[in-house]
């Protein structure tokens, strides 16, 4: 560092500028969404328009709590949202333990199936998929939003790139050495070790659930029971015209979210990098 | 496991039989195929089933309630034709290029910015990470009222350089603007962050010689930075080619009306609305699995052409090139200075 020459000293420092000028661009539409939402309706339509923090923000989340169910919609995406966790922690960590540490017939054959599965996307079966539930009379219920989601190629095969470089065989064999079944070694053996890659998955899930929005608009038809962002889209549709209102709502849809993110933010994006590397 | 335990007073009784019969291998792995089969059976059901039905789906004539009437290929026929379709195609490419080209050429600036960085990068990192866990809605209907015409910031802060307004949300190019700024957003710092991973991942032997060799930043950047990093560029272009054709919520968050989700004009009309608008608001199933299969297809195609421009050579053959390039240029740049260095000696 004592070593820097000036052109250097220059670079890192042009480097700094840029670097800040895209946080600013990162984070502005966050500023912008508690400027409105702090503001009256009347205040964001005038020109010049108003760019501070304005003092009506709790007035606005009340006109929210008043017009849309928030809390119960909450709910309803917090459920859904841990539901699928669980789900896939436990299914695909299961699986991705199998895939990754145990000899059986067939087992290249399967993974070569799940990773074929990668290919489809999730659009191309809308239509079926609606008309299945539908069949199994879940549409409007959580069933619809928990089972179809519960295990998922991509945790599978990232949860078993992470297994076989971190689980010892060594492990494994003195687990069975001491008479402990599959299921047994998973406990004990794979799932301490695996804790980390299970943070990433989890928070990586818990988000994705959260913010869907195209499969909880066909799905949940009960206009009593919307996931969060169906609620919020439709608090739009109806009130769209009470912006300062709209935008309290969006606010308190995003903040819940960016704290469970902040919590694990540090590994997670650098699980995410590693796991691209992977590919 | 509880099945070899109980099985053990058995193999007692007849000691020869179970050392001379070897187990059944299948059997044996029963735990494993237990523990693998959520996904395949959830995979069944919701997955393959589905893909199978919309095929069927997709020769029929059908509501979604009412009997199912076969009608063949005509559905596929009159997608050919269907001038929406064709249209909603058009609108996906350009929202697609308007968004993909500027986020992977800011993502590989921000990448190689945050690289050299060694200062606040965890503070860096989070911030860029940030929009891509925000909800695309919440996030939509913020900048619908950035870009909107009448109130919007963007046009107050154009009215006040004295640029004059841009009627972002009604004009055929300001919607796909619009939408393809979304798009960017929330993804730049997903594929920085990606991007950084990438040029770590670069040995600095590489550099040093480039350094050695007096390259400029630039230089470096261009000649062995960008093709080094070919393998995860690939996965990037991949990655927001299939994001970018499935593009759906930003235009139908952005025109909150159902009967008319694309926006003035259908400007703003993906392929995927198309899907959800002929399926679930005209409930023509039939059509929509159609569209459904034709983006299907789209998606396959657009992945190969990624594949043949960026990628399709291994990574030792790269890592090999830029290797080349490094020494031809020393060798290159050593004739040079020897020249200088003659020249300076006559002088």
């Amino acid at each position: 560092m004592s070593m820097q020459t000036s052109t250097e000293r220059i670079r890192t420092a042009v480097g700094h500028i840029v670097l800040m000028f895209g946080v600013l661009v990162s984070l502005f539409p966050f500023y912008w969404m508690v400027v409105m939402a702090s503001n009256t309706t009347p205040d964001i339509f005038s020109y010049p328009p108003k760019l501070l923090i304005g003092s009506h923000l709790f007035e606005n989340m009340g006109k929210v709590l008043d017009n849309i169910d928030f809390f119960g919609s909450m709910l309803l995406t917090l459920i859904a949202s841990l539901g699928v966790t669980v789900l896939v922690l436990f299914f695909d960590s299961l699986a991705a333990f199998a895939f990754a540490k145990y000899e059986f017939p067939g087992r290249n054959l399967l993974f070569g199936l799940l990773l074929a599965t990668f290919m489809i996307p999730a659009q191309l079966s809308l239509v079926p998929q609606f008309v299945t539930l539908a069949e199994f009379g879940w549409i409007g219920s959580l069933k619809a939003l928990i089972i179809p989601g519960a295990a998922n190629a991509f945790g599978i095969f990232w949860m078993r790139q992470y297994a076989k470089g971190a689980i010892p065989d060594e492990l494994i064999s003195a687990a069975k050495v001491d008479g402990a079944g599959f299921f047994r070694q998973y406990l004990t053996v794979g799932l301490p070790v695996l804790r980390p890659g299970l943070a990433f998955l989890g928070i990586f899930t818990f988000i994705n659930v959260w913010n869907d929005y195209l499969w909880p608009l066909i799905v949940m038809t009960d206009p009593n029971r919307l996931t969060l962002q169906v609620a919020l889209d439709q608090l739009n549709g109806i009130y769209g015209t009470d912006y300062s209102m709209v935008m309290a709502g969006a606010l308190m849809s995003v903040v819940p979210l960016i704290g469970v993110f902040l919590i694990g933010a540090r590994s997670f994006i650098a699980d995410l990098a590693a796991g691209a590397m992977k590919f | 496991m509880a099945v070899t335990s109980k099985t053990a007073p058995a193999a007692i009784t007849r000691p020869s039989a179970a050392a001379e019969k070897p187990p059944n291998k299948y059997r044996q792995a029963f735990p494993q195929y237990a523990a693998v089969s959520p996904f395949f059976i959830l995979f069944a059901i919701f997955g393959a089933f589905p893909v199978l039905f919309s095929i069927w789906i997709s020769f029929h004539s059908w509501d979604g309630i009412g009997q199912m009437k076969w009608v063949g290929l005509e559905q596929y026929r009159y997608l050919l034709t269907d001038e929406t379709f064709w249209k909603t195609i058009g609108n996906t490419m350009i929202i697609w290029v308007l968004s993909t080209v500027p986020m992977l050429l800011l993502a590989l600036v921000i990448a190689n910015a945050l690289h050299n960085a060694t200062r606040l990068r965890t503070f860096y990192r989070i911030a860029y990470f940030i929009p891509n866990v925000t909800s695309v809605v919440a996030i939509t209907l913020v900048f619908g009222s950035i870009f909107s015409n009448n109130f919007g910031l963007l046009n107050a802060f154009l009215r006040s350089i004295g640029v004059g307004e841009v009627q972002w949300l009604t004009s055929p190019w300001g919607i796909k603007i619009a939408i393809a700024t979304i798009v960017t957003w929330r993804w730049v710092g997903y594929n920085a962050i990606i991007y950084l991973a990438g040029l770590q991942a670069i040995s600095a032997d590489v550099y040093e010689a480039a350094k050695v060799d007096g390259a400029s930043p630039r230089q470096t950047f261009w000649r062995i930075t960008v093709p080094m990093m070919r393998p995860v560029i690939l996965f990037t272009a991949v990655t927001s080619t299939i994001g970018g054709l499935q593009i759906f919520t930003e235009s139908r968050v952005l025109f909150g009306d159902t009967s008319n989700i694309g926006g003035p004009g259908d400007a703003g009309l993906t392929i995927v609305s198309y899907l959800y608008q002929s399926a679930f608001i005209k409930n023509q199933f039939g059509y929509g699995a159609a569209i459904g299969w034709a983006l299907f297809i789209l998606i396959v195609l657009f992945s190969i052409i990624n594949w043949r421009l960026i990628g399709g050579n291994d990574d030792e053959r790269l890592t090999r090139r830029a290797a080349r390039r490094v020494e031809r240029r020393i060798a290159a740049q050593n004739a040079k200075r020897e020249a200088a260095d003659v020249h300076a000696n006559v002088d």
